[in-house]
C-alpha cells in the first residue's frame, strides 16, 4: 500500500469507513508530514494539530456508530480566509490581529459533516489579492517544487499544502484565478465552480460578485468530490444558486469523445514563448487524440477583463474591507478621536497591496467617477459574459493557459501591473461566473529555472456546467499523467 | 413688508415591527441587555453575509399603498458608504437608485378639520445603526471624552419616508407626522414610538417671499425628539430665518441642532460637509421583482385608513374635527365606535357617549372602552332610547354607570324596572296637580310674572316621577295648568 | 474617462487609511497608471449595454421573518480591542457624520 499521505482523499475515505485504517492514523501521518516539510514550505498560517487529532477521534466515533462519510478522515488544508469557529482567522493579514472566529463558514461545515478533517490554515495573499503569497503579512510560502519560487496566489498556501502532502486537498477561493494560478505553479487541479454554487457564508469577502470557493487536489476526482459535498444553496447567502448539483464524481469519463472543445483565437500562445507555446499545442493535440473536435472561438472582448477587473474587485473591496475599523475586532491603534483611530487602525493593519486597490475601488465610486469606471466596468462585464454566452454555440468546453508563465522567483513582479497580468487568462472566467479549472499539463524550463517548472490548461465552460468539465479534465489527467512529472524539492 | 412663506420637507426614519432584524435573525426588540441581540451579520463579523427578511419587504409595500404609490416591478439594495462606529459595516445597506416605493401622497388634516395632501417622494428600505452613549461630561457628543456603543439595534428594519417640501407652517408638519404615525399604526408595521427612538425625523425648513415659487436655502433640523418639539423647532427655525432676511442677511444652508432647553436651533455643521456615500448595488444581496399577485393581496387586505375614516366621520357622521379625531387615534376605539352607530343608527349621540361618560369611565378605570364589559350593541340600546326618549338623560347616566358594572342590556334593565319615560299626560297629570298643590307660593310668584319658577316646578314633578316623566311635556301641562 | 490626475488624499480620506508622503507619491502614481490600463475600456462602446452587477440572474432570496439564536456577549466582547463593562469602546466622535 502506498503511504497515507500519498492517497487521494477517495482512497482514504474508503479505507477510513471500511476500519481498514483510522482516521487517527490518517491525522497523524499529516501531521507528522506537516512538522518535517512545513518548515521549508510555510504553507501553514495555523496549523491545527490539537483540533485535527480531536476531530479524528470524532470521526473514529462516527465510523464505529456506523456513519457512512464520503470525506471520512480526510486531511484537509483550510485557505485562512475562512472562517473555522475556535481558530484564529487572518487573511493574511495584521488588522484582524488574533481574531478567533467564532462560527464556521458554510463550506468548511460541509467538509466537516461529511468527516473532512482541517489539519491547518494555510496561507495567501491578504484578503486574497495577490497572484504570489508574497503579499500575505504572515509570511511568505514557498512553491514545494522550487523553493526559490512562489506558490501562485492568492490560494497559495493551500496548493502547497496539497503539492507537498500536508494535506489530500485544499480549500481556496477565487476572485480572479486565484485557485487556478496557483493549482498551475504547484502542479495540482484546481476548481473555480460556477459563480454561487458554493456558499460564501463565512469566507471573507474579497470582491463579492467574484469571490468562489472552490477545491485544490492532487486529482481531478478528489476535486469532484470536494465540490459534490461543498456545493448547493445555502440560506445564510443570498447569492448562493438554489438548483440541484448534479453528482460530479460519476461523471467521471476516459476520453472526450463528442466534445467540441474551443481554442481561443485571441489567446494566441505564441505570445508566451516558444517553449510555452509548445506545450499548449501539444495539451490541445492530446485533447484531440482523446476525440474531441478542436474548434476555433472567439472572445473578442476578453482582452479587456483585465481592466474590468481592476474596477469592479478593488470598487467592491474597498466596501467590503470597510468594516475592518479597529471598533469590534482586531487591531486597534488609538488615536484622539475615532477618525484619527480609524485612519492609523487602516494604515497599520493593511499591507500595500490592499491599500491600493482599496484606493483604487473607493475611486471608482466615488462621486463624478462612478458611471465612468464603476458602471462602464459593470457594461464590459456584460460584453465579456455575452462574448462566452456564443463561444458556447460553438464548443462544449474552451482550453486556454491557466497562467501565462510557470511559477516565479521571489520579488520579480515588483511592478503592481506586472503581477496583475499573471490573471490575464483566469479572470474573463470569473468576470462571467463560469466554471473553470486548471489540471496540469507538463512542464517548462522556467527563466534561470534548476528544475522543470509545472504548467496548468484551463479548462472551462458554460454557467453549471462542472460535470462536464470535471469529466473532461479526468480524461485528460489519466490519459497525460503529467503530475507524476513533478518532483518535489523538499 | 414682505410676507414670507415658509417651505418645509420632512424625512422620517421608522422602525418597522417584525419578529427579526433586516438582514439576519436576531430578534427586532426595544431595549434588553447591551450587546446581547448580536450575531455575525449583524456585528459584521467578516465572512458573514445578509438575507433580507421578507417580511420588512412586505411592510414596505403595505406603505406604500396606504399612501398610494408606485410600487416599481424591480427593486434592489444599495450600499451607503461611511465609517461610523456604531454602524458595524461601516456602510449601511439601504435603497438608493431602485426603492420598493415612489412617490404616493400623505393625506392629513388639520385642528379645524381642514384635508390637506403633502406628496411623498419615496419611501425606502435600509437598516438600523447601533446605539451611541457619549460618555463623559454632559451625555452629549460635544465635549465627551469617549462614546460606549450597544449594536442590539443595529440591522433592525427601517423605512426612510421621505416628503415633498409642501408643507408650510409647523401646524402642517405635525399634521403629516400624525397622519403617517396613525397610518403606519393602523397597518401594523410600526409601532412609532418617538420615545423609543422607533420615529426620528429631520425637517428641512426655508423661507420664501409669499406668492414666489422658487425655494430658499434651507436648513436640516435635527435631534427633535417629540412632535412638540418638532414643532417648536420649526417655529423657531422659520423665525430666525425671517428675522435674517429681514435684517439684510442670507440664510446659509447648514445642519442645525435643536436644543430643548434652550428653545432654539444652533449650527451643528457649519458648512455642508461633502458626503461622498459611494452608492452601489450590494453584491452580497439580490434583486427584488415585487410579485404583482402579493401587491393585489396586500392591497385587497389594507384596512380603512385614518383619512379614509376621517372623511367618513366629518362627512356622512357630521362629527366634529375634535370627535372624529379622537376617534381616529385609536382604530379599536373606531371600531368600537362604527358598531356603536350601526347598533343605534345615531353617530352624533353615539360620539356623545363613547368620547364624553364612557370615555371618562374608561380612562378613570384605567381601561380601554373596547376591552370593558360595555358592548357596542347597549350602547346601541341606550342611544336608541335616548333618542326615542324612552328614558331621560338623567336615567341614561345611571344606565351608564351599570353597564359598566356589568348589568348588560339597558333595554333589559330599563324594562325590568319600569324606568322608560313617560309621555301620557293621564300618568304626568296626577304629578303635576300634587307639585302645584304643594307649592302654592310659587304658583302665585308665576301668576304674578315671575315665570323663571317654572324650572323649579318641573323639577319637583320630576323628581316625583322619580325621573320617568317626560320633560318637555311636563311643562307644556304644567304652561296649560297654569294658565 | 476622466482625467487620471488622482487627489489620492481626498481618497484616503474616504478609505480612512492615514498615508504617508511618500505613499501619497508611489499610491497615487501606481493608481494613475493602472487607470492609463483601465482608459482601454473606452474603446468599447457600451451605451446601449446594460451593467452587469451579478453575473448569475436571481430575485427574490428572502428569509422568513423568525429570530433564532444570538451570540452571547462574553465572546462578542472579548472581540473588542476595548470594551468598558457591556459596551463596545471607541475614542471620541468628533462630528456627527450622518
Ligand atoms: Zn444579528
Amino acid at each position: 500500500m502506498r503511504p497515507v499521505i500519498e492517497q487521494s482523499a477517495a482512497e482514504l475515505a474508503r479505507a477510513v469507513g471500511a476500519k481498514e485504517i483510522s482516521a487517527r492514523d490518517v491525522i497523524e501521518a499529516t501531521l507528522a508530514q506537516i512538522d518535517a516539510v512545513d518548515g521549508s514550505v510555510g504553507a501553514y498560517i495555523t496549523s491545527l494539530h490539537e483540533m485535527a487529532r480531536a476531530s479524528a477521534l470524532a470521526v473514529d466515533r462516527r465510523i464505529a456508530a456506523g456513519e457512512k462519510m464520503r470525506l471520512a478522515g480526510v486531511p484537509v488544508a483550510v485557505k485562512d480566509n475562512m472562517c473555522l469557529a475556535g481558530t484564529r482567522t487572518t487573511c493574511g493579514s495584521k488588522i484582524l490581529g488574533d481574531w478567533i472566529a467564532p462560527y464556521t463558514a458554510t463550506a468548511v461545515q460541509r467538509i466537516i459533516e461529511a468527516g473532512g478533517i482541517p489539519v491547518g490554515k494555510s496561507n495567501l495573499d491578504e484578503f486574497a489579492m495577490g497572484s504570489s503569497c508574497e503579499n500575505s503579512a504572515r509570511g511568505i510560502t514557498r512553491n514545494p517544487l522550487a523553493l526559490d519560487r512562489v506558490p501562485g496566489g492568492s490560494s497559495g498556501g493551500s496548493a502547497a499544502a496539497v503539492a507537498s502532502r500536508q494535506a489530500v486537498v485544499g480549500l481556496g477561493s477565487d476572485t480572479g484565478g486565484s485557485i487556478r494560478e496557483p493549482a498551475a505553479f504547484c502542479g495540482v487541479t484546481g476548481f473555480k465552480p460556477t459563480y454561487g454554487r458554493v456558499s460564501r457564508y463565512g469566507l471573507i469577502a474579497f470582491a463579492s460578485s467574484l469571490d468562489q470557493i472552490g477545491p485544490l487536489a492532487r486529482t481531478v476526482e478528489d476535486a469532484a468530490l470536494i465540490y459534490e459535498v461543498m456545493a448547493g444553496h445555502d440560506g445564510m447567502d443570498s447569492t448562493s444558486i438554489d438548483r440541484d448539483v448534479e453528482p460530479a464524481v460519476t461523471a467521471m469519463r476516459s476520453d472526450l469523445r463528442g466534445l467540441r472543445i474551443g481554442i481561443v483565437k485571441e489567446f494566441d500562445t505564441g505570445k508566451l514563448g516558444h517553449e510555452i507555446d509548445a506545450l499548449y499545442k501539444r495539451a490541445f493535440a492530446d485533447l484531440r487524440k482523446l476525440g474531441a473536435d478542436l474548434v476555433d472561438v472567439s472572445l473578442p472582448t476578453a482582452e479587456f477583463g483585465l481592466a474590468t477587473y481592476y474596477l469592479i474587485a478593488p470598487a467592491e473591496c474597498s466596501s467590503n474591507l470597510a468594516r475592518f475599523d479597529g471598533v469590534r475586532y482586531g487591531l486597534r491603534v488609538d488615536g484622539a478621536d475615532v477618525g484619527e483611530m480609524y485612519e492609523r487602525t487602516r494604515a497599520a493593519g493593511f499591507g500595500p497591496e490592499v491599500k491600493r486597490r482599496i484606493l483604487i475601488g473607493t475611486y471608482a465610486l466615488s462621486s463624478g467617477y462612478y458611471d465612468a469606471y464603476y458602471v462602464k466596468a459593470q457594461k464590459v462585464r456584460t460584453l465579456i459574459a455575452r462574448d462566452f454566452q456564443r463561444a458556447f454555440e460553438e464548443c462544449d468546453l474552451i482550453a486556454c493557459p491557466a497562467a501565462s508563465s510557470p511559477a516565479f522567483g521571489f520579488n520579480a513582479k515588483s511592478d503592481p501591473y506586472s503581477m496583475y497580468l499573471m490573471d490575464y487568462y483566469t479572470i474573463p472566467m470569473s468576470l462571467a461566473g463560469l466554471p473553470a479549472l486548471s489540471v496540469p499539463c507538463g512542464s517548462v524550463t522556467g527563466e534561470g529555472a534548476h528544475e522543470p517548472l509545472p504548467m496548468g490548461l484551463q479548462l472551462c465552460g458554460p454557467l453549471f456546467s462542472e460535470c462536464a468539465l470535471l469529466g473532461a479534465a479526468h480524461a485528460y489527467e489519466q490519459a497525460s499523467q503529467h503530475a507524476k512529472e513533478y518532483k518535489l524539492a523538499i | 413688508m414682505t410676507q414670507w412663506e415658509s417651505v418645509i420637507g420632512i424625512e422620517c426614519h421608522v422602525e418597522l415591527k417584525t419578529n427579526s432584524k433586516m438582514f439576519c435573525a436576531c430578534p427586532n426588540e426595544f431595549g434588553g441587555e447591551p450587546n446581547t441581540k448580536v450575531c455575525p451579520v449583524c456585528l459584521a463579523l467578516p465572512g458573514a453575509l445578509p438575507v433580507a427578511n421578507k417580511i420588512a419587504i412586505e411592510h414596505m409595500i403595505r406603505a406604500g399603498l396606504a399612501f398610494g404609490a408606485e410600487i416599481p416591478e424591480f427593486s434592489k439594495f444599495d450600499r451607503k458608504n461611511y465609517f461610523y462606529p456604531d454602524m458595524p459595516k461601516d456602510y449601511q445597506i439601504s435603497q438608493y437608485a431602485m426603492p420598493l416605493t415612489q412617490g404616493g401622497a400623505v393625506r392629513y388634516w388639520l385642528a379645524d378639520g381642514s384635508m390637506k395632501e403633502c406628496r411623498l417622494t419615496r419611501i425606502h428600505l435600509e437598516e438600523d445603526t447601533g446605539k451611541s452613549l457619549h460618555a463623559g461630561t454632559t451625555g452629549r457628543i460635544a465635549g465627551s471624552s469617549h462614546s460606549l456603543i450597544d449594536f442590539n439595534r443595529a440591522g433592525v428594519p427601517l423605512m426612510e419616508c421621505v416628503s415633498e417640501p409642501e408643507l408650510h407652517s409647523a401646524d402642517e408638519a405635525i399634521g403629516y407626522l400624525e397622519a403617517l404615525k396613525r397610518t403606519f399604526v393602523q397597518l401594523g408595521i410600526s409601532d412609532v414610538k418617538m420615545e423609543e427612538g422607533s420615529l426620528r425625523c429631520d425637517a428641512n425648513v426655508s423661507i420664501r417671499p409669499a406668492a414666489s415659487t422658487e425655494l430658499g436655502t434651507k436648513a436640516e433640523i435635527k435631534n427633535m425628539n417629540s412632535f412638540r418639539s418638532v414643532h417648536r423647532a420649526i417655529e423657531s427655525e422659520i423665525a430666525r430665518q425671517i428675522e435674517i432676511v429681514q435684517s439684510g442677511g442670507r440664510v446659509v444652508q447648514e445642519t442645525r441642532g435643536w436644543d430643548e432647553g434652550a428653545g432654539r436651533t444652533h449650527t451643528m455643521r457649519s458648512k455642508e460637509q461633502t458626503h461622498d456615500y459611494r452608492y452601489f448595488p450590494d453584491p452580497d444581496l439580490v434583486p427584488v421583482e415585487v410579485d404583482r399577485e402579493l401587491v393585489e393581496s396586500i392591497r385587497t387586505a389594507l384596512p380603512e385608513l385614518p383619512h379614509e375614516r376621517f372623511a367618513r366621520y366629518r362627512g356622512h357622521l357630521k362629527l366634529t374635527p375634535a370627535q372624529a379625531t379622537q376617534l381616529i387615534e385609536d382604530a379599536a376605539l373606531g371600531d368600537y365606535f362604527d358598531a356603536c352607530v350601526s347598533a343605534s343608527g345615531h353617530a352624533q349621540q353615539s360620539a356623545n357617549f363613547v368620547l364624553g361618560d364612557l370615555a371618562r369611565l374608561a380612562n378613570e378605570n384605567r381601561m380601554a372602552l373596547y376591552d370593558s364589559p360595555v358592548r357596542p350593541e347597549h350602547v346601541g340600546e341606550l342611544v336608541r332610547m335616548v333618542e326615542s326618549k324612552t328614558i331621560n338623560s338623567k336615567i341614561a347616566k345611571d344606565l351608564i354607570a351599570r353597564m359598566w358594572a356589568g348589568d348588560g342590556s339597558p333595554a333589559a334593565i330599563v324594562e325590568r324596572e319600569g324606568l322608560a319615560q313617560s309621555s301620557d299626560v293621564g300618568t304626568i297629570d296626577p304629578f303635576i296637580d300634587e307639585v302645584l298643590r304643594a307649592n302654592e307660593k310659587s304658583v302665585m310668584d308665576f301668576r304674578a310674572g315671575k315665570t323663571n319658577v317654572l324650572g323649579f316646578l318641573v323639577g319637583q314633578v320630576m323628581k316625583a316621577s322619580a325621573g320617568k316623566a317626560n320633560p318637555r311635556i311636563v311643562q307644556e301641562r304644567m304652561r296649560e295648568k297654569l294658565g | 474617462m476622466p482625467s487620471q490626475e488622482i487627489d489620492i488624499r481626498y481618497v484616503a480620506k474616504l478609505a480612512r487609511i492615514a498615508l504617508t508622503d511618500e505613499e501619497v507619491e508611489v499610491f497615487g502614481r501606481q493608481l494613475g497608471d493602472l487607470l492609463g490600463h483601465v482608459e482601454a475600456l473606452s474603446e468599447l462602446d457600451t451605451a446601449s449595454i446594460a451593467a452587469t452587477a451579478q453575473v448569475v440572474e436571481s430575485r427574490n432570496v428572502e428569509r422568513e421573518d423568525v429570530v433564532s439564536g444570538c451570540l452571547e456577549r462574553e465572546r462578542v466582547l472579548e472581540m473588542a480591542p476595548q470594551a468598558q463593562g457591556v459596551y463596545f469602546r471607541v475614542p471620541r466622535i468628533i462630528a456627527e457624520e450622518t
